[in-house]
This record gives structure tokens, C-alpha cells and sequence, in this order.
């Protein structure tokens, strides 16, 4: 049985273990926390499987890749919601809605009672929306929690300690690993969560804004996560700035959040090259799988394949990286 | 062209933020053949500097940075601002921006003089981001600025030149003053116009970030300020009202 260790136990890393153990593998996951937790960025991620959104400033292979995404997460054992994405603006905006949609594919335009079907909580507050059918979102926290607990199961080990290398290594570590990949840079992305019991939604939901993007993904337990700033900068603060924009966008999404309670602000950096693409590399016996900058969850199932290809057949596949 | 006596090759000036990647921003400086980034600094700043990362990417397009104070809403955030980008990029150059008008970010004249002066004072060679105003202008000069950047129309909003006869006014009062046409561009058509009426360069940001394709929009902008620029040294013709046929009708059937 061929060995291999995976560095890193963020939503890469996971899911770079999930296919060697599919691949008959006998694997180990080193990480200094070895369990999800609030020190990787993928715990703040949002969640949302959204290929075609994204499309609006990712390039086509973030939209080819990201399709396999929902699938993936669900053969997992992982609760994916497939209720698509809903994109709105403020009144003044309209514009933005119209340039989203020319750019955007697989969507349909929703007027006021279409919307109502919907989202019966956002009914007389837009007259016009786009919906995008295919798309899902997962809940990142549960998500990494059940794929940890799936690999345990299946004899994954997870060690603190680095051992020494045998076999294979997968890099999985994202910023930390800057110190073999020093193209790597981070980008800081903020989050807050919300509670409410006075507005439903049944799917993530985008408003466009030339200034305060946002967007708003539901949880159970009438949790929302509010998120989209993207700053380039590696450092980790929340900023009072960022909070204020995510709220203000919120409250103007829905005054009912407005009295939500606040149950958490983050901020994290996403690792990311200078293209914002992901990497496949390889350096000796060590495979790298970085920079997924602001698609870990959709575009990590479709690296992790693609890594372990690569390493068992010498494949050069999409998102290979020659140094 | 001169700025502080400095030669700049290119009258295309652009800002670095909003683009998709690092990488599609500097595909968009390699077809502009833009000869100056602006360059924010506050949010990105802070005491871990945690910026680096991109700050590196834009040095390494090889154009001389122009830091701006991009955000600051009072005098003393704009000092400050500016204080940090000199030691962060070794520059005195600092595009000032004070902003009085949270929605329209209308600049704060009043808060711009103040700033200007006490950067000007401090050593600094400003660009100040400005009103079509000439009594502002007027003012700016008098703190020391030696290059005006006056709005086309507020920042983001790609309306182009809202106020041409307030433009024409600026650029006649003030003949030897290098004028730089900064925000509110949207079209290559409009910074073909700003040149056309003799202004000196134009600075966008969003009209090549946002586009769907940022490299060739900005080739677009750099083609457009060309011909703007080519048209004003041409002595353009005067507008009449008297149709005149540029072919002759004489020996033509023309009463059939």
C-alpha cells in the first residue's frame, strides 16, 4: 500500500486525504492543530458553491473545475444545499444587475413575484433579482468536521508532530507554505455572523454594490454569514471599517437584520498567486496543492483529484505550475 | 511631459485596485504603456505592513508609483497617510485625497488646501485631487501644488466630463499648469475628449478594472489618449453652423 502524508488539515488538505484514501492510500495529515479550527482559513470561508458567480471577475477554469464541487462535498457524506444563488441590488444599482447578468452564465431574471417564490422573506423589497439554479453552498465548520471524523474512520492518522518524510508529501499548508512557494501572498477576507429569527432565506444570497459588496449565506439555527470584503493584505485584524460596511449592507439587504444578534466577527488570509488561480506543483517528492484564494471549498475536490493523479499517473493536469 | 520635473513618457496614468489579479493588472499596465500606478496605501498598511505581498507586485511593473491617500476623510488622515506612503515607497510624490462627501466622495476643499499646504511644507510634491473650481485651483497653487488633478466626475461612477465649460475655464485660467483629469472617466471617448481640450493626462482606475476584459480596455484608453493628445496639437477646427461640402458641386448634376 503506498504511503503518503499530507501537510496541512485545512479544506485542501482534507480533501487532498479523502482521494489517496480513495486511491487505496495509507495516510497521514500533519498539522500543528490537527482539526479544524479557527487558526485555517477554510473556518471562515463562506461555503458558497457558486461557479457561475464567481465567473464574474475568476477565470473559465474556476467555473469548469468548481462544477464537480457540489457533487464531490455530497458523495462525502456532507449536507449540500442545492438551492442555487439569488443576486440583487439596491434601487440606484440596477446597472450592476445588468452587468452581472451579461457576464454570468446560467442564470435567469427574476421580477417581484418570482423573487416572492423564492424568498418569501425579501417579497416587496426588490423588483428585479437574478437567480442562478445550479449553484449550492455547505456549511465550511460541518463540512471539515465530518470530513475529518470520514478519515479517521477510514485509519487517516492525524499528527501534530511533522514526521519524517516517506513517500509522497501533499503540501497543503496555504500561507505557510510561502516558504516554498514565495509567490504566494494573502488576501485578507472578513466575516461576521449573524442570528436571526425574523427572516428565513433559503439560499446564499449576493447584493452587488459599487462599494459594499456582501453577501449572505444561511446556516442552521438561524445563523447568517455575512462576508465578501477582500483587502490585499496578510495580516488579520477585524477591522471596524469592514464590519461596518458588512452590517450596513446587511441591514440594507433586510432592516430585520438590524436586530439580529452579532455572534462573531473573523478575518483570515486567503492564500492566493499573482493570477488568483490555484496551483498544482511539484518540487522532489513533494506535491503542492496552493492558492486557492477565495474557492477552497469549490475548487479542492477538483485539485485533490487532480494532485493525486498527477502524483500516480505523472498527468500534467489543468492548473500545473511549472517553476 | 513634466511633473515636478520629472519626464513621464505616457500621458495614461492608472490606478492598481479592483482589478481581477496581480496578473490581469499588470497584463492592463503592459497594454496601456501607462507611466504611473497610483497606489493605495491606507487599508492595506498598518503596523504588519501586511500589504507587502501586492505593494511588490506593483513595483514590479517597472512604472513610477504615485501614492494617494485614497479614503482619508480629514486633514490629519491624509498627513498621516502620506507620512507612511513616503516611508513605504521612498517617494515624495503623494496623490492627495481628502474626501468631504461620504456619497458623491467629493473632495473637501477646504480640508484639501490644508493638506496640500502642510505637505508641501513638509516636502512633498502634491497632486491634488480637486474640483474644476479655479478659486480652489487658485489656492492649491498658492500651497505649493504644482500639478492639478481635477475630477471628470465623481470617483467610480464612469459619467465623464460632467462639467466641460468648468473644465475649458480651469485649463484657460491656468495655461501653464500641468492638469492631470482624474476619476469619473468611463469610456476612452471621454479621456480622447479631456485630451482634445488640452488637458495633460488622464488617471482611471475603474473604467479598466471593472471592464470585462481590463488589458484590452486599457490598450482602448491608451489609444484614445494618444489620439486626444495628437488632435490638440493639430489645431482642431472650429464648430459652425453653415453646412460646407468637403467635395466641390461645381460640374455635378446636382439640379436633377
Amino acid at each position: 500500500m503506498m504511503r503518503a502524508r499530507v501537510l496541512g488539515a485545512g479544506v485542501a488538505g482534507l480533501c487532498v486525504a479523502a482521494e489517496l484514501v480513495g486511491q487505496g492510500c495509507n495516510v497521514t495529515v500533519f498539522d500543528p492543530v490537527p482539526r479544524p479550527g479557527p487558526h485555517g482559513c477554510s473556518w471562515w470561508a463562506g461555503g458558497m458553491l457558486a461557479p457561475f458567480c464567481e465567473s464574474e471577475t475568476a477565470e473559465a477554469p474556476v467555473v469548469r473545475q468548481g462544477q464537480e464541487a457540489a457533487g464531490w462535498w455530497e458523495r462525502q457524506g456532507v449536507a449540500v444545499t442545492r438551492q442555487g444563488t439569488l443576486v440583487l441590488t439596491l434601487g440606484r444599482d440596477r446597472r450592476e444587475l445588468d452587468r452581472f447578468g451579461r457576464r454570468v452564465a446560467g442564470h435567469q431574471t427574476l421580477d417581484a413575484e418570482g423573487l416572492a417564490a423564492l424568498e418569501p422573506d425579501l417579497d416587496g423589497r426588490f423588483d428585479r433579482a437574478l437567480h442562478i439554479p445550479g449553484e449550492a453552498h455547505l456549511d465550511p465548520r460541518a463540512a471539515l468536521a465530518h470530513l475529518r471524523t470520514r478519515l479517521e474512520s477510514a485509519g487517516v492518522a492525524f499528527v501534530a508532530e511533522q514526521g519524517r518524510p516517506e513517500g509522497l508529501t501533499f503540501d497543503c499548508r496555504g500561507l505557510a507554505a510561502r516558504d516554498r512557494l514565495p509567490d504566494l501572498r494573502g488576501v485578507k477576507g472578513e466575516m461576521a455572523v449573524l442570528r436571526s429569527a425574523d427572516i428565513r432565506l433559503n439560499r446564499p444570497v449576493r447584493l452587488l454594490h459599487p462599494r459594499f459588496p456582501l453577501y449572505v449565506v444561511p446556516r442552521a439555527d438561524g445563523l447568517f454569514m455575512l462576508g465578501a470584503t477582500q483587502i490585499e493584505s496578510d495580516d488579520r485584524k477585524r477591522s471596524v471599517r469592514s464590519v461596518l460596511e458588512l452590517l450596513s449592507a446587511a441591514y440594507a439587504l433586510h432592516p430585520v437584520f438590524g436586530e439580529a444578534e452579532l455572534v462573531e466577527i473573523g478575518a483570515d488570509a486567503r492564500p492566493a498567486f499573482p493570477d488568483n488561480l490555484p496551483r498544482l506543483s511539484r518540487q522532489g517528492d513533494t506535491i503542492h496543492v496552493n492558492g486557492l484564494f477565495r474557492h477552497g471549498f469549490l475548487l479542492a475536490p477538483a485539485l485533490a483529484r487532480m494532485a493525486v493523479e498527477a502524483a500516480c499517473d505523472r498527468t500534467r493536469p489543468e492548473f500545473w505550475h511549472d517553476d | 511631459m513634466q511633473l515636478y520635473g520629472t519626464e513621464i513618457n505616457s500621458r495614461l496614468m492608472l490606478g492598481t485596485a479592483q482589478y481581477p489579479s496581480p496578473s490581469v493588472l499588470a497584463e492592463a499596465f503592459r497594454r496601456s504603456d501607462a507611466g504611473i500606478a497610483t497606489v493605495s496605501v491606507r487599508r492595506e498598511a498598518g503596523a504588519e505592513r501586511g500589504g507587502a505581498a501586492f505593494w511588490n507586485l506593483v513595483r514590479d511593473l517597472g512604472v513610477t508609483l504615485l501614492p494617494n491617500t485614497a479614503g482619508c476623510h480629514s486633514v490629519r488622515e491624509a498627513v498621516t497617510t502620506a507620512q507612511m506612503a513616503r516611508e513605504l515607497f521612498d517617494t515624495n510624490w503623494i496623490k492627495l485625497e481628502v474626501i468631504g462627501h461620504a456619497d458623491t466622495l467629493q473632495p473637501d476643499p477646504f480640508g484639501l488646501v490644508e493638506a496640500a499646504r502642510i505637505l508641501t511644507e513638509d516636502g512633498f510634491q502634491v497632486y491634488p485631487y480637486t474640483t474644476e473650481d479655479v478659486v480652489l485651483a487658485d489656492r492649491l497653487l498658492d500651497a505649493g501644488c504644482e500639478v492639478l488633478m481635477p475630477w471628470g466626475a465623481p470617483i467610480g461612477t464612469g459619467l465623464g466630463l460632467t462639467n466641460i465649460y468648468g473644465l475649458r475655464t480651469l485649463r484657460a485660467q491656468f495655461p501653464d499648469v500641468p492638469m492631470v483629469v482624474d476619476a469619473g472617466l468611463g469610456l476612452p471617448s471621454q479621456a480622447a475628449m479631456a485630451l482634445e481640450m488640452g488637458f495633460d493626462a488622464v488617471l482611471l482606475n475603474t473604467a479598466v478594472a471593472k471592464a470585462g476584459d481590463p488589458a484590452a480596455m486599457a490598450e482602448a484608453f491608451a489609444r484614445a489618449v494618444e489620439a486626444g493628445r495628437l488632435a490638440y496639437h493639430a489645431d482642431p477646427m472650429e464648430p459652425r453652423d453653415m453646412a460646407a461640402p468637403s467635395t466641390p458641386v461645381i460640374g455635378k448634376a446636382f439640379l436633377s
